[in-house]
């Protein structure tokens, strides 16, 4: 049985996202922003079957945990793919966003692989773990590159504030997934790991919408202002 | 193993992450200008403000009618502020240079909060402006 908590941060998450796509379409930006757009309505779309899933298996059914699981594997393709595109805009001006492409395309066949790989040794667990597994990894992935894409901002002295805002948010809560995926495979018994990556799914979404609502596009900042401590 | 690996990165990840974007909040804060009222209604006087005013402000903060768009940053700053204060306290008494800039970095927070002060209030005349306008 649902509770009012559930259904709050369904909508939470849901009205989130949306705030997200219709603030790219009022300011018409959506080539821009094109795979932010395509990452969002995926989000909503998940998180409904989720909800659709969870009304008719319950909470601790394992429909609902594959259900949750295997959309939440799809779902860090479709970040990775927002990622790209903020990759791109990095690199707008060096022309090399067909390399990104081919790079994160080989990326994430490569997590895959050695995913099935770690897996694979333990069968009986195969199909319960891989999943958290895969989650773990395919995030992790995503910290890095994260990592590497604010590296390169810094390096290249970004002074887009929407920019910098998206990238930021989106580390934090990619880190905090990636974490909280280690955590539950170091203790799965834990409870509380259940809990946590619908609490994460808010973050996203909520923190995109207040760059997105807030910081105006030709808003600037200077990465050192962020970065180094006596500025 | 690896698990244990993958949380140790992503947890100093999340650590720097979770800074940088805080300051990144801050630094578009600093940017604003407070008006007379509100300097007026919390004593701010002169460009800074100082950290220990930040919990007073956001009491203010959240008596105001919200706009909607800006409690995350809100929760963010404030998380944020708790670190510095314990940072602050653990460091106080070892570096004098890491504890003046720790106050800093918590007057920055503060301000943010004033700016998000008045920026409700500025919000809640606009209300008030619309809902005279419909009676009249």
């Amino acid at each position: 049985m649902l509770g009012s908590i559930d259904y709050a941060m369904w909508f939470l998450s849901a009205s989130f996202e949306v705030s997200v796509v219709v603030c790219i379409l009022r300011a018409r930006s959506v080539k821009r922003y094109l795979s932010i757009v395509f990452y969002m309505l995926a989000e909503v779309l998940a998180s409904s079957g989720r909800l659709f899933v969870l009304l008719r298996a319950g909470y601790s059914s394992h429909e609902y945990f594959y259900f949750y699981y295997y959309s939440d594997a799809l779902l860090v393709i479709c970040l990775y793919f927002a990622l790209m595109g903020l990759y791109s805009q990095v690199f707008q001006e060096m022309q090399v966003s067909r390399y990104l492409r081919i790079a994160a395309i080989l990326l994430l066949g490569v997590t895959a692989w050695f995913t099935y790989g770690v897996v694979a040794d333990s069968r009986d667990r195969l199909l319960t773990h891989f999943v958290v597994e895969l989650s773990q990894n395919l995030y992790f992935v995503g910290v890095v590159l994260t990592y590497l894409l604010w590296g390169a901002m810094m390096k290249l002295r970004e002074t887009r504030t929407r920019l910098i805002q998206l990238v930021l948010s989106l580390g934090v809560c990619v880190s905090a997934f990636a974490a909280t995926y280690a955590l539950r495979n170091i203790y799965p018994a834990f409870s509380l790991w259940q809990y946590t990556p619908p609490l994460l799914a808010i973050a996203l979404p909520a923190a995109w919408a207040y760059t997105f609502l807030r910081v105006t596009e030709d808003s600037r900042l200077a990465t050192a202002q962020v970065v180094s401590p006596n500025r | 193993m690896i698990a244990a690996l993958i949380f140790g990165v992503s947890f100093t990840a999340l650590l720097q992450f979770f800074v940088s974007y805080c300051r990144s909040i801050l630094s578009a804060s600093r940017g604003r200008e407070l008006s007379q009222q509100t300097r007026e209604l919390t004593g701010i006087a002169g460009g800074g403000v100082n950290g220990d005013e930040f919990r007073r402000l956001m009491q203010l903060v959240l008596l105001c009618p919200e706009h909607g768009d800006d409690a995350q940053a809100m929760t963010a700053v404030r998380i944020y502020y708790s670190i510095l204060g314990i940072l602050r306290d653990l460091a106080g008494r070892a570096s004098k240079g890491l504890s003046s800039w720790l106050a800093l970095e918590q007057g920055s927070c503060a301000y943010f909060a004033a700016v998000a002060l008045d920026r409700r209030i500025a919000f809640s005349r606009e209300l008030m402006a619309q809902q005279m306008m419909s009676h009249s």
